[in-house]
């Protein structure tokens, strides 16, 4: 155990329990699975990607480039990291061997998403963000503050004093303060991952197990953004730096002072920069044996005093060129005559990268500052966005609470003699055996391959070796390959520019970004007013849109086939009762109502008279149907429009543009009223009794309420209206009221019908009868590619009118082409054979065989079903030219059959329409 | 107008009846800090008319009150709210009038000035959501600045809630009224019942 009393904000008064590659290991609540493990001194049993060389932690927190576990339980997820995912009493994972594993079990936790709206956003609550978040919360703004970690404080480790006293109770009095504020939110917990135009920063809240969502996103819109997201600490590349053992300086701080966890013995600090001194004398304080090794040609003097006092060997102008080790590190190989100096923890530091994703998300750039050796945002930031802190590069903590806290803040000793950091890439060594991305196992030996392979962009180099594609996103490598880059093509680094940092900065559940539109809330779901009466009478539903329409009401026993037949027949033998009210319905109203009509729609409609009701049929600028429907005049200056289901929106956006943009000056008025009305159909021979009786006023006879009139009539007071619309070819009759009273009509209608055996009828029954009457369904017998006259309704299309919508598509020469698809009826001669709908129509084969590919295709099936008229499967089919083709046979390749078809007239029952009228 | 309600046999129903009960549930725990309630259904027109013209003041006299001029804005009058939809369309409400009194009292006047009123009072359906909490609460599915300095009584949205397209109505800093179209008030109640309990955790 490498545990050490005094140390760490662990609750070591509890004792939790989590189980990693199959072997138990104690810890406390406030560990990481990488401080359980390295207080054990044990490490993930995890390999690399493509070498299979093993892995350890390398760092405490996000920037570790390796530390990949599985988490297995409670629930098993993928690619994390040791250093990230919090210790839970029974956690189990596992290491990562190269590639994780997406859990096999529906995930049952909650997950969700909540918008925020602040004048300030502050991402990080260390020192720097802190005071951000608290002077904006005195001046009175609304403040977000998020920080990733699970407390606030960011980097300080409660050594140094802030105003003279120890730097967390500065912490504890801030977030104090700050959650006394009625104007502040405060998140720990939660990562700024992405940064968007207008002030949009998106935060992944982990609110973990015990919680009732696991995970939350924030939308945060704020007037101000202020980046207080740290640094991260940069490695030094040599020969076999990805031994286990190896670790960030700042990481084993971390975790000495976070979790009281020691994560070496024997320790070797080799370093360029001033700060790995700290993790030098805090180890040693520990317990630790310790030596630098500075790469410098002067120590600082501070800390090299400090480090004499505690007997820390420090040996200035020396490199560390490889390690030893099998598994993991027993030495550093040191110098240039390879002096192997024993070691079971080897800590690297190369100075500081200020955390800029959240600048450079929004297309702010990254200037090369070579007082810090660094990238830091460059100036000016783009507008609204400020970097405080260890972010814009400004590393001393006595220097950040100046820069983030203005005039009021406050104060830390000042560091005495600091040396500059001294930027180094990598040490002499073997190239291929130096790793830049040690999450990709690439290697200095690649970077120079891209180099000779012509590439000289950091983005080229990115893509070529895939360097800064890990899960880690090369928060430790980028930079390096950058450095590495400019050494090869001798450039100076700030000449080769940085690779744009694009969200997330670390990785984001598909779960948390679905939120709560999973399950029944996936998408919106629409229903009619008489959805419960067709949930009670047993309806299976259908989606059409965003709709559930009733697709059939089974009987006991019936599956779909059975029920749609009974369902059939009684409509063409009885009388039958459908729910129509998904139908788009569109009140076009004013004077030039008739002319905004005759050009949208194919045929006439201004002729069209009050009381009467007229089919019509809309086409695209390409003259190609995209939406059908019957138009009722209800007065001189008002129709009521109906739609297809699916399309109704469309329609009206596209009504409203042509008038909005094309002819504003027609004084016509739009008004959705889909809801508003409900419809129900009744058809069948015996609907007339059903009518007459519920609306005894109503002369139903069939020459005082001729087929394609309406009528307004009241029943008990409210008024309904009622139409002679048949989509069935039966007598037909649409009663329309308004939604409340849906339900109450509906019922009439059903009790009035009793005597005749009333059937509740869904879509597919419609679609069975309105197929043998030849009515297409736009969008599944058409595609886009259909003309009116195509699909044999060329009488619908005016000869009458100057223009209308994709009239002038009709003189192009392909639209008379005789061979264009035509809508036909397809018979299968064996009379048993349900054709698939989608299949491809060949020319007959005499041998009963299909022909060598390529096999010339002549239409497709649009809609099948068996027929309880016909007593036979039928199909609607587009075939080119299929007019000229009708009485023929084709085959239909079925599986490894070909099935015969006899093509004919699309309308294949009554085609006299002596049916409509009863 | 009251007589010919009297005379209706025929029962109305309410698009969310068959929720009432879950919505009401949503208050349980919650110490009056967040509550769920159905609106009655309430005669409503969509009036169109030329907002330059004489049309708004006339329709405003007749409903005895002004229509709201600025967007995204509301006013009340005697028996409902006015809700401006667009620079020339107002949604007209009155809780007294039955529908297609409505829209005929409303189509009239708005007629003489070239405007005109369509009846939609079964088009949309309300759910009031009051409390402490209910910002809060919209806060899960609208991407709107609901603080009740950006958003107060008196000021209205055309927005998504969810994933539905819905109108929010501000009556106070603790009583927003969501109004939806009917087919979508099943998604919209589901959403703030499962939203809700989130909220509060």
């Amino acid at each position: 155990m490498s545990r050490v009393a005094g140390y760490g904000r662990v609750d070591r008064s509890r004792t939790i329990t989590i189980t990693v590659d199959g072997t138990p290991y104690t810890g406390h609540p406030g560990d990481t699975v990488a401080s359980v493990l390295l207080a054990h001194g044990a490490r993930p049993q995890t390999t690399s990607v493509k070498y299979g060389r093993p892995r350890g932690i390398t760092s405490s927190w996000t920037e570790d480039p390796t530390g990949l576990i599985q988490v297995e339980e409670p629930f098993p997820e993928p690619m994390l990291l040791a250093a990230t995912v919090e210790a839970t009493d029974g956690l189990v994972v596992r290491g990562v061997n190269g590639q994780g594993r997406l859990a096999e079990v529906p995930d049952t936790a909650r997950y969700d998403r909540r918008h925020h709206h602040c004048d300030v956003l502050v991402v990080g609550a260390g020192p720097a963000g802190l005071l951000a978040a608290r002077t904006a919360a005195r001046a009175g703004q609304s403040v977000v503050l998020v920080d990733d970690r699970p407390a606030a404080g960011g980097t300080l480790t409660g050594t140094e004093t802030i105003d003279g006293a120890p730097s967390l109770a500065f912490v504890t009095d801030v977030v104090a303060e700050l959650a006394a504020s009625p104007t502040v939110t405060h998140l720990q917990r939660t990562t700024a991952f992405g940064h968007f135009d207008d002030g949009f920063v998106l935060a992944l809240e982990r609110r973990g197990e015990a919680a009732r969502t696991r995970q939350r996103v924030h939308r945060i819109r704020a007037g101000r953004v202020v980046v207080a997201a740290g640094a991260i600490e940069r490695p030094i590349v040599f020969e076999d730096n990805d031994r286990p053992g190896i670790m960030l300086a700042s990481a084993a701080r971390d975790l000495l002072h976070r979790h009281g966890v020691r994560a070496g013995r024997e320790v070797v600090v080799f370093t360029s920069d001033d700060a790995a001194y700290a993790a030098a004398v805090d180890l040693a304080d520990a317990g630790a044996s310790v030596r630098v090794l500075d790469a410098r040609e002067r120590a600082p003097q501070a800390w090299r005093r400090r480090c004499d006092e505690r007997g820390i060997p420090v040996e200035t102008g020396t490199l560390v060129h490889g390690t030893r080790g099998d598994g993991r590190l027993t030495a550093a190989v040191v110098g240039p005559e390879r002096r192997e100096v024993p070691c079971d923890l080897l800590l690297v530091s190369g100075g500081w990268n200020p955390t800029a994703h959240l600048v450079s998300h929004v297309g702010g750039s990254l200037a090369h500052d070579a007082a810090i050796g660094a990238f830091r945002p460059a100036t000016p930031l783009p507008e609204g966005i400020t970097a405080v802190g260890a972010a814009n590069g400004t590393f001393a903590l006595a220097d950040v609470l100046r820069e983030a806290g203005g005039p009021d803040a406050p104060v830390a000793p000042a560091q005495e003699w600091p040396e500059p950091t001294l930027v180094l890439w990598h040490t002499p060594g073997e190239a291929s055996r130096q790793f830049v991305d040690i999450a990709r196992d690439a290697t200095v030996a690649d970077v120079a391959r891209a180099v000779g392979a012509g590439m000289t962009h950091p983005e080229h180099v990115k893509r070529y070796t895939t360097i800064g594609t890990a899960h880690d996103q090369g928060k430790t490598s980028g930079i390096l390959a950058l450095g590495i880059l400019a050494e090869l093509t001798g450039r100076p680094v700030q000449d080769v520019g940085t690779t744009t940092f694009r969200p997330p900065y670390t990785p984001v559940a598909f779960a948390a970004l679905a939120g709560r539109e999973r399950g029944d809330l996936f998408d919106p779901v629409r229903t009619t007013a008489l959805h419960g009466w067709h949930v009670a009478a047993g309806a299976q539903f259908e989606d059409i849109g965003q709709w559930k329409r009733a697709r059939y009401y089974p009987q006991a026993g019936e599956d779909m086939t059975a029920a749609v037949l009974r369902e059939c027949a009684a409509v063409r033998t009885s009388v039958g009762i459908m729910d129509a009210s998904t139908l788009g319905k569109i009140d076009v109203r004013g004077p030039d109502a008739p002319v905004l009509l005759d050009r949208l729609y194919t045929n006439m409609m201004s002729s069209l008279k009050v009381g009467r009701v007229r089919y019509g049929v809309m086409c695209g600028n390409d003259g190609m149907v995209f939406d059908d429907g019957t138009v009722l005049r209800l007065a001189e200056d008002r129709f009521l429009v109906t739609t297809t289901t699916g399309n109704a929106a469309h329609v009206l956006d596209w009504m409203e543009e042509w008038l909005q943009t094309e002819w504003p000056e027609l004084r016509v008025r739009l008004t959705s009223v889909t809801e508003q009305w409900s419809i129900a159909a009744v058809a069948g021979p015996r609907s007339r009794d059903v009518i007459g009786a519920v609306f005894p006023d109503v002369d139903v006879s069939g020459d005082a309420f001729g087929f394609m009139t309406w009528q307004d009539t009241t029943l008990d007071g409210v008024p309904v209206r009622l139409a002679r619309i048949s989509f069935s070819g039966e007598l037909a009759y649409e009663v329309t009221v308004s939604s409340w009273y849906a339900t109450a009509v509906w019922a009439r209608l059903v009790e009035a019908g009793q005597p005749h055996g009333i059937t509740p009828y869904g879509t597919e029954t419609m679609h069975v009868l309105r197929a043998e009457k030849g009515y297409p369904i736009i969008g599944q017998d058409t595609d886009g590619t259909v003309s009116p006259h195509d699909l044999g309704m060329g009488w619908a299309v005016s000869k009458k009118k100057d223009d209308f919508v994709g009239k002038r598509s009709y003189a192009r020469a392909e639209n008379r082409n005789p061979l264009r698809k035509q809508l036909v009826s397809l018979l299968p001669t064996d009379a048993a054979t349900k054709l698939p709908e989608g299949s491809q129509i060949v020319r007959f084969c005499d041998d009963g065989a299909l022909p060598p590919a390529p096999v010339p295709m002549l239409g497709h099936v649009t809609s099948s079903y068996h027929s309880a008229e016909l007593a036979r499967p039928f199909a609607l089919a587009l075939v080119k030219g299929g007019r000229e083709r009708l009485g023929e046979v084709v085959h239909v390749p079925v599986g490894d059959e070909l099935v015969a078809a006899r093509t004919g007239e699309s309308v294949l029952v009554d085609p006299e329409g002596a049916r409509r009228d009863g | 107008m009251a007589d010919r309600m009297a005379d209706r046999t025929l029962t109305p129903v309410h698009p969310l009846a068959d929720r009432w009960a879950r919505l009401a549930a949503v208050e349980d725990g919650t110490a009056g800090a967040l509550r769920l309630e159905l609106e009655a259904p309430v005669a409503a027109v969509d009036l169109r008319v030329d907002p330059r013209g004489t049309g708004p003041d006339a329709v405003a006299a007749a409903v005895g009150g002004p229509l709201p001029s600025a967007p995204d804005t509301w006013t009340a009058h005697p028996t409902g709210i006015a809700v401006r939809l667009g620079p020339d369309e107002w949604l007209l409400t009155s809780t007294t009038a039955d529908p297609e009194e409505w829209e005929f009292h409303v189509d009239e006047t708005a007629a003489a000035h070239g405007g005109m009123a369509v009846d939609v009072s079964a088009q949309r359906t309300s759910v009031r959501v009051l409390g402490a909490a209910a910002r809060d609460l919209l806060a899960f599915g609208c991407a709107l600045d609901l603080r009740p300095a950006a958003f107060p009584r008196g000021r209205c949205a055309q927005t998504l809630l969810g994933q539905a397209a819905v109108l929010l109505v501000a009556h106070a800093v603790d009583d927003l009224q969501i109004v939806v179209r009917s087919s979508f008030a099943g998604y919209v109640a589901d959403w703030l019942v499962d939203a809700a309990a989130d909220s509060r955790s």
